[in-house]
C-alpha cells in the first residue's frame, strides 16, 4: 500500500473500554492494522459525555463534548468501538452545539468522520471477510443507539458470518432493549434486570457459547447477568471476534 | 383533576415489577399489538406507510400552529350546526361546566363513551358528587369502574387485568357464574349496558378528532357504543383536549389510516362516528342538544414550549406503549397519573408539574423504540432528555429537582473526564482499593458505595484490570505495528 492511499484513523476508545475492558481497545486496533489502517490514540480523550448529557447535565457535558472536539480536530477519521458512544459523537453532539456558531459548526465536521468500528469496516474499508477465525457458536445482541440511532444493522453481521468457524445463531427479539440505558441500570435497577431477564433468556434459547455485541455497556450489563445467574455464557466484543484465536491448535471454544 | 401519585413511582413500579398476574396480563395483550400493526402496516407497504406519517405530523403542525385560527373556525361551525361550545381553562371549570349542564338539565343517568380527557379531570367523581350516576359503556372502561380502578393503557384501560380476573369481578360485582368465555363476559356486560343506554338522559364522549371546517366530533371505536352514547340520550357533551382539532374533512383521512393501523393493527376500527351538531329537524334519532368543552388544562403551556410542543401531536394510539419495554415490565399504573408509557412520561409532567413527576422522564432506557413506531414521528427521547435536561440543571426553583450529591457527583464526573491525568491516577488508586472487594475478576457485592450496590444487586461487576487501554498503548501498543513490520 503506498502511502498515499493510506487510511489513516483516529481510535476514540470510549472510558468503559478504556477503564474496564482494554482488550478490546486492543483488538480494535489490532483489526485495523491488519487492513492497513494508521491508527492513532489521541491520549488526552476520556468520555465522550453521554452520561452526563442523558442525566440532563447538558452544560457538562457540553464541557466533555468540546474536550472530544479538540482531541479530534485533525483526524481523517474516527473510529469508535461503541455504537452508543459513536451516536453521541455523530448524533447528540449536534443537538447539544445546535444554534451555537462555531461549534455546530465543528460538531457537524466530526459527524462526518465518525465511524462505529463495524460500520468503518465495511463502509470505509470495504471489508467483510477480515480473515479471522474463531469455531465457537455465537448470538449477536444490537445495542438501541447502534440500530436506530447509527442506523447500523448489517454491518456487523456480515462481518461475523465470514469468520472462519463462527457459527451465528439468530437472538429472538433482536430490536428489544436489553435494560442497560446508562444512569437507568443504576437509578431503577429493577425495571433495568427485569428487562435484563428477557435478554438473557433469549440468548439462552439460541445455545450460544458467546454473546457477542458492538457495545461494552450492554454487555457488562447481560453479562453481568448471565455471570450471575450462574449461566456459563461468555461476553465478546465484535472487535475480538474479528480479531480471532491463532491458526494453532485449532481447538473449538465451548 | 385526577388523582396524582407519580411521586410514587418507584415504589409503584418495584411493586408492579412483582406482581406476577400483572405480568403474565402484559405478555398476553403487548406482544399481540405489536405484531398486528407490523402486518398492517406491511400489508400497505413501509413506504407508503412513510408518506402517511409525513402527511400526519406535517397537517399537526400546521394545526397547532394556527390552533387559534381553527378553535375560532370550529366554534362557529359547531354553533352554526346548532351545537353550543364551551372553553375551560381547566379541570376544574370543565367539570363546572359539565356539572352545570347535567344539572340544569335535571339528569339522573349519564352514559360515556371512553375519554382518556374525562380521566384526567376525573369528571366521574364531580358527576358522582352531583347526583348523576354514570355508566362507562367501554368494555374495558365498565371493567375497571367496576373494579373502582383508573385505566392503565390509552387504548386497551383494563390491560392490566387478566380474564380471570376479570370474571371473577363479574362474578362478585354482578352475580354472574364464573367463565373463562371472554365472549360471554362481554355479553354479560352488553345486557347490562343496553338498559342504561336506554335510560339515559345525557351521553359524554370523548372525540379522536374534531374536524374545524364541519365543526364535526369524530370517535372512532370498536364496540359501537360510542354511537350509542352520542346519539341515545336527549344531550350529547363531547369532551376533548383542544390540540385535537385539524383543518379539514380531506385531513382527517390519514388520521384514519394511521390511528387503527398504529393502535391495534386494524385497517380500520368497526365504527366511525362523526358527529356535527344536535339532531336536525328531519333526523330520526339524535340528541336534542350538543355540547362540545374544550379543554386546556395545561396544554397552552405545552403548545408556548418549542422544546415540547409536538407531545400536543399525540393521538392517543398507544403504539409507544406497546412498543415501549418499560412499560411491558411496569404497566400503565405505575406511572402515577392518568397518561402512561413513553407520552406519558412527558405529558404527565409537563400537565401534572415537573418536579412532582420527576422520576417521570428518567423512567426509560432512551432505546428510540416509541420514536420509531410512533405514527407522528414524535421524537420522545429527545422531550424525555430535555425534561431531564430541566430536572438537572434548571434556573427556575420549580423545575431544578437536582439534589446535593446528584450535583456533586456529576461535577466530580465531569471533573474527572476532563483531567486526563487524574483519570489515570484514579486508575490505579480504584485498582488498589478494590482489592478486598474482588474474587474471580468480580466486584464482590458487598462494596459499600451505593452506586456499586445498585448494579450488583442482580449483576456482576467485573473487576477493574490490570491496565487501562491507555497504559497498554503507551507502553507498546502504539509501537506493535512498527515491530510488526
Amino acid at each position: 500500500m503506498t502511502q498515499r492511499d493510506e487510511v489513516h484513523a483516529s481510535l476514540f476508545v470510549t472510558c468503559i473500554v478504556d477503564q474496564l475492558y482494554p482488550q478490546v481497545g486492543v483488538s480494535a486496533v489490532r483489526v485495523l492494522r491488519r487492513h492497513g489502517v494508521v491508527v492513532d490514540f489521541p491520549e488526552d480523550q476520556t468520555c465522550c459525555g453521554q452520561p452526563l448529557y442523558n442525566s440532563g447535565f447538558t452544560q457538562k457535558a457540553r464541557q466533555l463534548a468540546t474536550r472530544v472536539l479538540d482531541s479530534f480536530s485533525l483526524s481523517d477519521y474516527v473510529v469508535v468501538p461503541s455504537g452508543s458512544c459513536a451516536a453521541m459523537l455523530k448524533v447528540f453532539y449536534l443537538e447539544l452545539f445546535a444554534g451555537e456558531s462555531g461549534l455546530q459548526e465543528r460538531a457537524a465536521e466530526l459527524a462526518d468522520k465518525v465511524y462505529e468500528f463495524s460500520e468503518f469496516l465495511v463502509k470505509v474499508l470495504d471489508v467483510e471477510d477480515v480473515g479471522s477465525r474463531f469455531p465457537a457458536k455465537a448470538t449477536f445482541h444490537s445495542g438501541c443507539h447502534l440500530l436506530r440511532e447509527m442506523e447500523v444493522q448489517q454491518e456487523p453481521l456480515s462481518l461475523l458470518e465470514q469468520v472462519e468457524g463462527l457459527e451465528v445463531a439468530p437472538l429472538p427479539q433482536p430490536d428489544n432493549c436489553c435494560g442497560f440505558g446508562g444512569t437507568f441500570s443504576v437509578k431503577y435497577p429493577h425495571i433495568s434486570q427485569g428487562m435484563m431477564d428477557d435478554k438473557v433468556s433469549n440468548v439462552l434459547s439460541t445455545g450460544a457459547n458467546f454473546l457477542v455485541s458492538c457495545d461494552m455497556s450492554c454487555l457488562m450489563h447481560i453479562g453481568g447477568g448471565l455471570s450471575r445467574q450462574g449461566h456459563q455464557v461468555e461476553i465478546r466484543h465484535i472487535a475480538e471476534v474479528l480479531e480471532g484465536l491463532p491458526d494453532e491448535g485449532g481447538q473449538s471454544l465451548g | 383533576m385526577a388523582e396524582v401519585k407519580t411521586r410514587d413511582f418507584v415504589s409503584a413500579s418495584d411493586a408492579a415489577m412483582r406482581d406476577a398476574s400483572l405480568r403474565r396480563a402484559l405478555r398476553q395483550v403487548g406482544g399481540g399489538f405489536n405484531e398486528a400493526r407490523l402486518e398492517a402496516i406491511e400489508e400497505v407497504s413501509w413506504e407508503t406507510w412513510e408518506e402517511w406519517r409525513e402527511v400526519a405530523r406535517r397537517t399537526k403542525i400546521h394545526a397547532l400552529e394556527n390552533l387559534d385560527y381553527y378553535l375560532e373556525m370550529l366554534h362557529d361551525r359547531v354553533t352554526a350546526a346548532g351545537g353550543h361550545v364551551h372553553f375551560a381553562r381547566d379541570a376544574a371549570q370543565a367539570n363546572a361546566i359539565v356539572a352545570e349542564i347535567a344539572r340544569s338539565r335535571s339528569v339522573k343517568i349519564a352514559t360515556k363513551s371512553k375519554s382518556m380527557v374525562s380521566e384526567e379531570l376525573d369528571l366521574n367523581h364531580t358527576l358522582d358528587a352531583n347526583g348523576v350516576e354514570v355508566y362507562e359503556t367501554d368494555l374495558g372502561e365498565y371493567i375497571i369502574q367496576l373494579a373502582g380502578e383508573t385505566p392503565s393503557h390509552l387504548v386497551a384501560p383494563a390491560l392490566h387485568k387478566t380474564k380471570e380476573q376479570v370474571s371473577e369481578l363479574f362474578h362478585q360485582k354482578l352475580g354472574v357464574p364464573l367463565t373463562d368465555d371472554i365472549e360471554e363476559m362481554a355479553r354479560v356486560a352488553r345486557q347490562v349496558l343496553r338498559e342504561k343506554f336506554l335510560s339515559a338522559d345525557l351521553g359524554i364522549s370523548g372525540a379522536n378528532f374534531l374536524v374545524a371546517e364541519t365543526g364535526t366530533l369524530v370517535i372512532i371505536t370498536n364496540e359501537g357504543n360510542g354511537r350509542l352514547c352520542t346519539s341515545a340520550p336527549r344531550i350529547h357533551i363531547g369532551i376533548t383536549g383542544m390540540e385535537k382539532v385539524i383543518p379539514s374533512l380531506q385531513d382527517l383521512a390519514v388520521f384514519l389510516r394511521l390511528l387503527p393501523r398504529s393502535a391495534t393493527g386494524q385497517r380500520l376500527t368497526s365504527y366511525v362516528s362523526m358527529v356535527t351538531g344536535p339532531r336536525r329537524n328531519d333526523d330520526e334519532d339524535g340528541p336534542e342538544e350538543f355540547h362540545l368543552v374544550l379543554v386546556d388544562n395545561g396544554r397552552s403551556r405545552l403548545l408556548a414550549d418549542p422544546e415540547l410542543r409536538e407531545a400536543l401531536y399525540c393521538i392517543r394510539c398507544g403504539a409507544c406503549l406497546n412498543i415501549c419495554p418499560v412499560y411491558g415490565k411496569i404497566g400503565g399504573h405505575a406511572y402515577g397519573w392518568v397518561y402512561p408509557g413513553p407520552i406519558g412520561a412527558i405529558v404527565s409532567p409537563t400537565l401534572v408539574g415537573l418536579k412532582e413527576a420527576k422520576d417521570l422522564p428518567h423512567a426509560s432506557s432512551l432505546c428510540g423504540a416509541c420514536r420509531e413506531v410512533c405514527p407522528i414521528r414524535i421524537n420522545i427521547p429527545r422531550m424525555l432528555l430535555h425534561l431531564r435536561h430541566r430536572l438537572a440543571e434548571s434556573p427556575l426553583e420549580t423545575e431544578n429537582a437536582t439534589t446535593t450529591g446528584e450535583r456533586q457527583a456529576a461535577q466530580a464526573y465531569s471533573w474527572l473526564m476532563s483531567n486526563p491525568a487524574a483519570l489515570s491516577a484514579a486508575a490505579k488508586v480504584g485498582r488498589l482499593a478494590q482489592k478486598p472487594f474482588v474474587s474471580g475478576g468480580k466486584v464482590s457485592k458487598r462494596v459499600p458505595l451505593p452506586l456499586v450496590s445498585r448494579w450488583t444487586g442482580g449483576r456482576d461487576l467485573p473487576a477493574m484490570p490490570r491496565q487501562t487501554f491507555r497504559e497498554i498503548w503507551a507502553q507498546g501498543l502504539e509501537s506493535e505495528a512498527e515491530i510488526r513490520e
